[in-house]
C-alpha cells in the first residue's frame, strides 16, 4: 500500500535537494555589496513611506472564507463521482438536492454582494 | 525490489532531466522566440559564441550564468529566513507534481513489466491537487516577507486568486472522474486508448474550464494581475534576485508542462494515438521480439505524449500573446460568477447524461 509513496517521496527529497542547492549556490557565488540605500525596499526611488504590514481590504477574507466553503464541498464531490455509476439514480437524486443547496448558498453570497469587486 | 527502486531513480530522473534540464531553460528562450515572432520583431539574437548565434539559444546559457553571478539580495526590515524559504516552498510543488502524472503506458522489457509513472498512486488526481496549491504558501510568504508594499500587494492578489479558481478546478475535475470512474491516472490514460474515449469527447465544457483555470492557477497572461509589471512593478517577486528569482520562474515554467501534461492525459488520450492501440504496435512490430517491440511501442508512445505537452504549452504562450492582461476585479468575477456556476452545471448535466445512456 504505502511502496506506491516510494517514487514520490525520493522525489520529493531530490527536490528539496534542488531548491535547498540553488538557494545556497545563489548565496555563495553572487557578489556582496551592502550599503544601507540600497539596502532599502523597492519603492519606485521614493523612501519607503508607509509599511506593508497593515490592515488590508476585507474582501480578501471574504474570498478566503468562501473557499473554504466551496473546496469543502467540492471534497464531498469526489468519492460520489469515482461510485457515481454504481449508486445510479439514488446517488444523482441525493447529489442533486446538495448542488441545489450549495447553488443556494451561492445565489445568496452572489446577491449580498459578496462576490462583487467594485 | 532494489531492480525496482533503480527503475525508480531512472525515471526521475528522466522526468527532472525533461522539466528542470530541457523544458525550463528552453521555453525561456520559446517565449521570447515565440513573442518576437508574434509582434514582428527580431528577437533574442545578441548572445554569441565566436560569432555565432544559434538564433539565439544561447541566451539560456547567458540568462543561466547571470542569474548565477548576481548579489543574493535581501532589503532592509525584510524576515531573513521566511525571505529565503519561499523560493524553496514555491519551486518544490512545481517539481514534483510530476510524480504521478504517467508518460508512457506499461511494457514487457526483458520479461519485467515497467509503468512509466513514478508513484502509481490510486489517489493521484486528489495528489496533484494537494501538492498544487502547497505553492500558494510560497507565493503568499514571498510577498509577505519582502517588506515591500508592490510584494504585498501581489501576494494577497496571488492568494486570492489561487484559491478563487482552485475551487473551479476541483469542481471540473468531478466530470472527469464521474465519466472514468477512477483517480489512477494510469487507468485513466488506459482507458483513453480508445479514440472516442478520450475526455475531450466526454467533457468538452470541462475542458475550457479546466484550461482556463489552470493558466490562472498559474499567473500568466492574461490572468497575471499578481505579478502585473506595469502596476506592482513584479508583484510578490519584486524584492528577489539572482537565482532565487529564477526559482519562481523556473516554477512557472515547470507548471506551464505540468499543466500541459494533465491536459494532455485527462482530455487529449495521453501517451495514446487515435486509432493505435497498443496491441496494433506490438503485432506491426512483431518481428523485432517482444522486448524490441515494447521498446517500439514505449519511444512512440513517450514521443506522442510530449509532443502533445509541447503543443499545450505552445498554446499557453501563444494565448499569452493574444490576449491583454484581464482587471483584477474580473478576474474574480469571471472566477466565482461565471466558471463556478458553469462547473456545477456541468457536474449536473454529465450525471443526467450518463444516467440517461446507461
Amino acid at each position: 500500500m504505502l511502496e506506491q509513496y516510494i517514487g514520490a517521496t525520493v522525489m520529493f527529497i531530490m527536490a528539496i535537494g534542488i531548491a535547498c542547492g540553488m538557494v545556497f549556490m545563489t548565496s555563495v557565488l553572487g557578489p556582496k555589496r551592502h550599503f544601507a540605500e540600497k539596502m532599502e525596499p523597492f519603492e519606485c526611488g521614493e523612501k519607503q513611506i508607509v509599511s506593508p504590514h497593515q490592515r488590508f481590504s476585507v474582501k480578501f477574507y471574504l474570498v478566503a472564507v468562501l473557499f473554504v466553503l466551496f473546496d469543502i464541498e467540492a471534497v464531498f464531490f469526489f468519492p460520489w463521482a469515482i461510485l457515481f455509476k454504481k449508486l445510479g439514480m439514488f446517488g444523482f437524486v441525493e447529489m442533486l438536492f446538495f448542488i441545489i443547496i450549495l447553488g443556494v448558498g451561492l445565489c445568496y453570497v452572489w446577491i449580498k454582494g459578496g462576490l462583487d469587486w467594485e | 525490489m532494489f531492480v525496482d527502486f533503480l527503475i525508480t531513480l531512472v525515471k526521475i530522473l528522466f522526468i527532472f532531466g525533461v522539466t528542470v534540464g530541457f523544458f525550463a531553460p528552453v521555453l525561456t528562450w520559446v517565449e521570447r522566440k515565440q513573442s518576437a515572432i508574434m509582434q514582428d520583431r527580431i528577437g533574442a539574437n545578441r548572445a554569441d559564441i565566436l560569432g555565432f548565434t544559434a538564433f539565439g539559444l544561447f541566451h539560456i546559457i547567458a540568462d543561466a550564468l547571470k542569474m548565477f553571478t548576481k548579489e543574493d539580495f535581501i532589503p532592509r526590515g525584510a524576515n531573513k529566513a521566511l525571505h529565503t524559504l519561499s523560493p524553496i516552498v514555491a519551486l518544490i510543488p512545481a517539481l514534483i507534481t510530476f510524480a504521478v502524472i504517467p508518460f508512457g503506458g506499461v511494457y514487457t522489457l526483458f520479461g519485467k513489466e515497467v509503468n512509466l509513472v513514478i508513484s502509481d498512486l490510486d489517489v493521484g488526481l486528489l495528489f496533484i491537487f494537494a501538492v498544487a496549491s502547497i505553492a500558494t504558501y510560497g507565493y503568499v510568504i514571498a510577498g509577505w516577507s519582502s517588506n515591500n508594499n508592490w510584494s504585498l500587494l501581489g501576494s494577497i492578489r496571488v492568494a486570492a486568486q489561487m484559491i478563487s479558481y482552485e475551487v473551479t478546478m476541483g469542481l471540473t475535475i468531478i466530470g472527469i472522474l464521474m465519466v472514468y470512474g477512477t483517480m489512477r491516472l494510469t487507468e485513466i490514460g488506459a482507458i483513453q486508448e480508445d479514440f472516442w474515449r478520450w475526455g475531450i469527447f466526454l467533457q468538452p465544457v470541462g475542458f475550457f474550464l479546466f484550461f482556463a483555470a489552470s493558466i490562472a492557477e498559474n499567473k500568466r497572461i492574461p490572468f497575471d494581475a499578481p505579478e502585473a509589471e506595469s502596476e506592482l512593478v513584479a508583484g510578490y517577486f519584486t524584492e528577489y534576485s539572482g537565482l532565487k528569482f529564477g526559482m519562481f520562474f523556473m516554477a512557472e515554467f515547470v507548471e506551464m508542462v505540468t499543466i500541459g501534461a494533465i491536459v494532455t492525459l485527462l482530455f487529449f488520450g495521453g501517451w495514446n494515438l487515435p486509432f493505435v492501440t497498443m496491441d496494433g504496435i506490438l503485432s506491426m512490430f512483431d518481428f523485432l521480439g517482444e522486448t524490441g517491440a515494447n521498446i517500439i511501442a514505449l519511444l512512440i508512445h513517450v514521443g506522442v505524449f510530449f509532443a502533445k505537452v509541447c503543443f499545450f504549452i505552445f498554446f499557453q504562450m501563444i494565448v499569452r500573446w493574444t490576449l491583454p492582461r484581464f482587471r483584477y476585479d474580473q478576474i474574480m468575477k469571471l472566477g466565482w460568477k461565471i466558471l463556478l456556476p458553469l462547473s456545477l452545471a456541468n457536474i449536473l448535466i454529465t450525471g443526467a447524461v450518463i444516467l440517461a445512456l446507461e
